[in-house]
């Protein structure tokens, strides 16, 4: 759409002035959500900016270097029981919430381990054998996963006298908007093109002095720390954690609000994380008409509009802009 | 010994339907290169349609039929209406396989709105609770009849894809399938038929794990999963493997149940996907997978 005439141009998150408008203008109406929204809408905007940070970590994974993964409740769980486990040790939250994605992140590196060799479909069984491996793990033992009662955790204290529900807001928001702004330079920096330079030809990608091995496990590891970094965030945010969270259908969701959002897009990630948490919600009376809707979602998506809901708004932004022409 | 021979032939039991749902996996792998996911689910639909036909008191053998054309019909239904419109835009082979999950997804719902979420018991003409001695060595007359019928359909199935004209289609297309659209296969036909035996023979595991489990909307997943293990171990584009496959996790499942423990049968399966896959990722009986970056 617009020429790039310099290496820094590339980098600049924003490049045009109107852009810079809008955007400011989103990220506003989202700070000041709580003060015009109902209480119900600021709880769901809490799960939302939660969930964006797992699909942005898949979306890392799938969208941009191409390596398809079926595991992330896996990694969830991992994160969600590293930080509850260690919160009840009283490790403070920081710390706690960094470990669980750093151990989801160590996890993701083993998993990686086969990427190395394995490709399409049978990457998308290792990773899903992985995924509802680890979950018949904790369901099996009551050391990690606390027993049949579950575990507990204790949630943070509102700072400076703010309604919980309103805190609780402004902190997963405030940690996803960072997590957003990391993805964002992680796709323009070097990384970024080396995840998509492996995606469009490893082979070519390695010929051009890509490191294979270390850009594939470190997309896997970068992947499994934002999911690990959720499930903290959900372990924090529900105070309670149980293994019946983390089945094959939380990877499934994961997966579809990646596809539906659009694929390597972040924008389309947050979207997409909207629109799983969304659709239950709006049809909270018709529950089971959920997986329907993701899946005729799905066909569309893929049939229609392959970059999904992101690939509609730049196709729309495309069309305004250029009117009346075509 | 006694206890050694009991658990492996309960597990050759239950490996034979584990290799019955492995073989439709195969057979679609094989021709058309995607993971079906949506095979579970395939399966759960042609189970509860043949449920519903109980419940309006057809007789038994006339239900089972009917579920299994329904379980075949919805998926050559999906492959000509879904599936192939996609390949004519160029959908990759990854998208073909998301295109699975989302068939799954829907059908999942639809059975959860239509069948309800409440467990049901499934009547079935072979009684579990029927035990046949030989010796020390029991066995259900459901885990016998299981054993049997699943056994001669593999051989069923044999005998259709290597001695029949069908067959010999079917290996044409898998082998080379624009060499078989040139010799005038008529591929697309052969492909659905493909995907309609696929899913009958993962609509009759469906009936005989009915009555072994309990019949609810999630009852295929786990045997689904199961499955998939299988036909990785003997090798996703290889039948015989699927087979071999199925028999050997039965029985190594039934073995680690008796012998270690309970909780660890279940995680079993799922250790052997991914063992596999990090040292024979071809499987067993597979060949393929010569790449190497």
């Amino acid at each position: 759409m617009d020429l790039i005439e310099s290496y820094r141009e590339e980098l600049q998150l924003i490049r045009r002035p109107w852009t810079k408008v809008w955007v400011s203008a989103i990220v506003l109406a989202l700070f000041l959500l709580p003060f015009y929204a109902p209480e119900h809408l600021i709880y769901i905007g809490t799960i939302i900016c939660i969930t964006a940070i797992g699909v942005q970590g898949q979306n890392l994974l799938i969208g941009y270097t191409g390596q398809i993964s079926f595991g992330q409740a896996g990694f969830l769980a991992i994160g969600a029981y590293t930080f509850g486990h260690l919160a009840r040790f009283g490790m403070p939250w920081p710390v706690a919430l960094l470990s669980a994605g750093l151990m989801a992140g160590l996890f993701g590196i083993i998993v990686g381990f086969p990427s190395l060799r394995l490709k399409g479909p049978y990457l998308a069984i290792a990773t899903m054998g992985f995924g509802i491996a680890v979950y018949q793990i904790f369901a099996n033992s009551e050391v990690l996963s606390g027993g049949r009662m579950g575990l507990s955790i204790e949630k943070l204290q509102p700072i400076l006298g703010m309604a919980p529900l309103k805190f609780n807001y402004y902190f997963n928001f405030l940690i996803a908007l960072l997590l957003t702004l990391a993805s964002y330079n992680i796709v323009s920096s070097y990384m970024g093109r080396a995840f998509i330079a492996i995606r469009d030809n490893d082979i070519a990608a390695e010929v051009i002095g890509v490191n294979l091995t270390r850009y594939k496990l470190l997309s896997f590891a970068v992947s499994s720390f934002y999911t690990g970094v959720q499930g903290g965030l959900y372990a924090l945010y529900l105070g309670y954690l149980e293994p019946n969270m983390f089945t094959f259908m939380e990877s499934v969701t994961l997966f579809v609000a990646v596809i539906i959002g659009g694929l390597a897009s972040i924008e389309g990630s947050i979207m997409g994380a909207a629109f799983v948490i969304l659709v239950p919600n709006l049809l909270s009376s018709y529950k089971e008409m959920v997986p329907v809707v993701f899946g005729v979602a799905i066909l569309v998506v893929l049939i229609f509009e392959p970059l999904g809901l992101a690939g509609r708004w730049f196709k729309t932004r495309l069309y305004l802009s250029n009117w009346p022409f075509r | 010994m006694e206890r050694f021979i009991q658990y492996t032939i309960s597990g050759l039991s239950t490996g034979s339907v584990y290799a019955l749902v492995a073989l439709g996996l195969a057979l679609i792998y094989r021709s058309t290169r995607i993971l079906n996911f949506a095979h579970g689910d395939v399966t759960t639909a042609g189970t509860f349609m043949a449920f519903a036909l109980l419940g309006m008191n057809l007789p038994f053998a006339a239900a089972a039929l009917l579920g299994l054309l329904f379980g075949a019909a919805v998926a050559t239904g999906f492959y000509f209406s879904i599936l192939v419109p996609a390949q004519r835009r160029d959908a990759t082979q990854l998208g073909q396989i998301i295109l699975t999950l989302g068939l799954g997804l829907i059908i999942q719902g639809l059975v959860t709105y239509f069948g309800g979420t409440e467990p049901h018991s499934f009547p079935f003409p072979l009684s579990e609770f029927k035990i046949y001695r030989v010796g020390p060595i029991t066995m259900s007359q459901l885990g016998l009849g299981t054993l049997g019928i699943s056994l001669l359909c593999c051989l069923l199935f044999y005998l259709l894809v290597q001695k029949t004209r069908i067959g010999l289609a079917m290996r044409a297309t898998s082998e080379n399938l624009p060499a078989a659209q040139t010799l005038g296969i008529p591929t697309r036909q052969v492909l659905a038929f493909s995907w309609g035996l696929a899913a009958l023979l993962g609509v009759l595991a469906g009936l005989f794990l009915a009555p072994a489990l309990i019949l609810d909307p999630f009852f295929m997943l786990e045997p689904f999963l199961k499955g998939f293990a299988a036909a990785i171990l003997g090798g996703l584009n290889s039948l015989p493997g699927a087979i071999v496959g199925g028999l050997i996790l039965g029985v190594a499942e039934s073995w680690a149940g008796g012998f270690i423990s309970i909780a660890f049968k279940n995680t079993l399966a799922f250790l052997i996907i991914i063992l596999v896959l990090l040292v024979r990722p071809e499987g067993l009986l597979g060949e393929e997978f010569k790449e190497r970056v």
